[in-house]
């Protein structure tokens, strides 16, 4: 199968007339391949990627488990290198640790003894003036919800709150490019939808870039401008581009839409899921096996 | 609900969380990670402010009309309890003592009385001799035990957090450490002669290894995920070290130096068995010459004493540390 375009329309950028203080940067991956070397045999994770993300679009990720996903992103944020190709943001390669993204991990990863304040503080770029940096983490904090909980440690919050406090801490940098790594896979259902919309508010408010990785066809499609669904393809390992969707409709989208029912079947057989759960029109929140509840 | 339930309430709901009226033992707020530590062991953001004795106050005038707010901490976990219990066996002890050597079921030559014992500390520092051990003994712990932590968290530090300083290090450093201590002290002798710097050595040899061993085993596994945080959002080298590294390891640093200690207390015994003219194992060694058995026991009494009372003090700032860092 080749990369198809389910609709012909191109994404919409909502932001890009936006003046705002995030300047959003577009991504491009030329021939990025990563390969592993485990006990003196080398397997392919990704292979020969092409793929161009536009500055202020929201990309989702899919794909099943192992397929290079979280390595795609990581390549993007220079968090780790590609085997062959090379990866621009705003037309510059990627550097290690680049600058100009911000990651949210899949695991809130908050400094234990440091107070949520703090821990957003982090995210700051190094040498922010001490009161800029006061107002910048409380106005961040405000938008995640957290402001009540900034003198509190990472431990005496939610699971929610630590991820949304390491979402603060990720725009706390002014990304241009806001790289996710299934920020919300270890949530509980309600959380993550909340944390969805959540993510499309702030999205709102600072249009950045957003590579969003996820496990899950519904978030993919509740969020995203453009969804791309990784995997391998016949014999050959490693992961290519299997399918491009581009959601139509704009956020906030409704959870049960039968145009969105209609992309889920097909990203579902791209995922090689039997569709048998699709037809009752429930909202399943557990849509592919071997997800880690 | 008793009075220290509604303070409990209240300071609850101050800080935005759940009902607090449930069973307070659980009532921790919502926690993620790992369980925390004893009930009432949050900070001053009034989490969970501990039922100890600064909540009494506010939760007496909250409910006056009971006469006393009833602890229901389990007994292990009140103060008076923890403070009696540890004491109950060294009393215990001293009334078997008192009361073996009393009857004569055992020579007094071989098991004096604790009066006999308390004679002795009495005639010493009339001597002018008790204090003099006392200080001299602390004193070499005390340096002792300063150089070799302070090397073994230099080396530590080097061999945890680089990898070539870990190839070019560890091997020796290993090979060292197993050369049994008291192998050191003729070296030491013929080195140093018989003056401070032997036993000052010895003792930081001593302390040396528990602090660089736990030290360099920490740096080395540090959570990576925090690590990898650390980095993509802009630290490395030093930066790194003081924002992640070195916070998570400061629990295990004070660990560290509280082994270290109760190793030098260790060191300093041998060194003063073996050449000294003054301190608490040269006590030890001159009353067994002459057959002062009530002065040994004295110094051993002595040593458990002053090793029990600098590693109190460590162990304060270990728990303090654990609060804040970990």
């Amino acid at each position: 199968m080749t990369a198809t375009s389910v609709t012909g329309r191109q994404p919409t950028v909502r932001s890009a007339a936006r003046a705002d203080a995030t300047a959003a940067a577009p991504v491009a991956f030329r021939g990025v391949g990563r390969a592993f070397e485990s006990a003196g045999a080398v397997r392919p994770v990704l292979r020969d990627l092409d793929l161009d993300v536009a500055a202020g679009e929201i990309l989702a990720i899919l794909g099943p488990s192992g397929c290079g996903k979280s390595t795609l992103l990581r390549i993007a944020g220079g968090l780790d290198r590609p085997t062959s190709g090379e990866v621009a943001i705003d037309g510059t390669p990627v550097a290690p640790y680049d600058r100009r993204t911000g990651v949210g991990f899949q695991e809130p990863r908050l400094l234990p003894w440091r107070t949520i304040a703090k821990n957003v503080a982090l995210g700051l770029p190094r040498g922010t003036p001490r009161e800029t940096a006061r107002t910048q983490v409380a106005r961040l904090l405000e938008l995640v919800g957290l402001a009540d909980f900034a003198g509190h440690r990472p431990r005496e919050v939610s699971g929610g709150m630590a991820q949304r406090a390491s979402l603060a801490r990720a725009l706390a940098r002014n990304p241009g490019v806001l790289l996710l790594d299934e920020p919300f896979g270890a949530l509980d259902a309600l959380t993550r939808l909340k944390m969805q919309d959540l993510l499309l508010d702030v999205h709102a408010a600072e249009p950045t870039t957003v590579l969003l990785v996820t496990h899950d066809v519904d978030e993919a499609l509740q969020l995203a401008d453009r969804v791309i669904l990784l995997g391998a393809e016949g014999d050959e390992p490693g992961a290519v581009i299997r399918q491009t969707v581009v959601v139509p409709g704009r956020r906030p989208r409704d959870r049960g839409s039968a145009e969105l029912a209609e992309l889920r079947g097909r990203l579902l057989d791209g995922l090689g899921i039997d569709r048998h759960g699709v037809a009752r029109g429930v909202e399943t929140t557990t849509t592919i096996p071997h997800y880690p509840y | 609900m008793s009075g220290t339930d509604a303070a409990k309430t209240t300071s609850t709901d101050r800080a935005g969380l759940p009902d607090g009226s449930v069973d307070r033992h659980f009532a921790a707020p919502v926690v993620v990670g790992r369980p925390t530590a004893a009930a009432g062991s949050y900070d001053e953001s009034g989490t969970d402010v501990g039922p100890d004795a600064k909540d009494t106050g506010p939760a007496a005038s909250v409910a006056p009309r009971s006469r006393e707010p009833r602890d229901r901490r389990p007994l292990t976990r009140r103060r008076w309890f923890v403070v009696v219990g540890g004491a109950l066996l060294p009393i215990a002890l001293l009334l078997v003592w008192q009361l073996v050597s009393t009857n004569g079921l055992v020579p007094v030559s071989q098991l004096p009385s604790p009066e006999m014992v308390w004679l002795a500390a009495i005639d010493l520092a009339q001597r002018g001799l008790l204090g003099q051990y006392v200080a001299i003994s602390t004193q070499r712990v005390l340096l002792g035990f300063a150089t070799g932590a302070a090397i073994g968290l230099a080396l530590g530090a080097v061999v945890g957090l680089s990898r070539l300083g870990d190839i070019l290090l560890a091997p020796t450093l290993g090979a060292i450490r197993a050369v049994p201590s008291l192998a050191w002290v003729p070296l030491l002798i013929l080195w140093f002669k018989i003056g401070e710097e032997s036993k000052i050595i010895l003792i930081a040899i001593g302390a040396f290894f528990p602090v660089y061993t736990i030290v360099a085993a920490a740096l080395r596994h540090v959570d990576r995920q925090l690590l990898e945080a650390g980095r993509a959002f802009g630290r490395h080298g030093i930066s790194l070290f003081a924002t992640v590294q070195l916070p998570a390891v400061v629990p295990s640093v004070l660990s560290a130096l509280r082994l270290a200690l109760a190793q030098s207390w260790l060191f300093l015994v041998a060194a003063e068995l073996i050449a000294s003219s003054m301190g608490l194992g040269f006590l030890l060694v001159d009353s067994g010459n002459n057959g002062r058995i009530d002065r040994i026991f004295l110094a051993i009494i002595l040593l458990a004493v002053l090793g029990k009372l600098t590693d109190a003090i460590i162990g304060l700032f270990e728990r303090r540390a654990i609060l804040r860092w970990a």
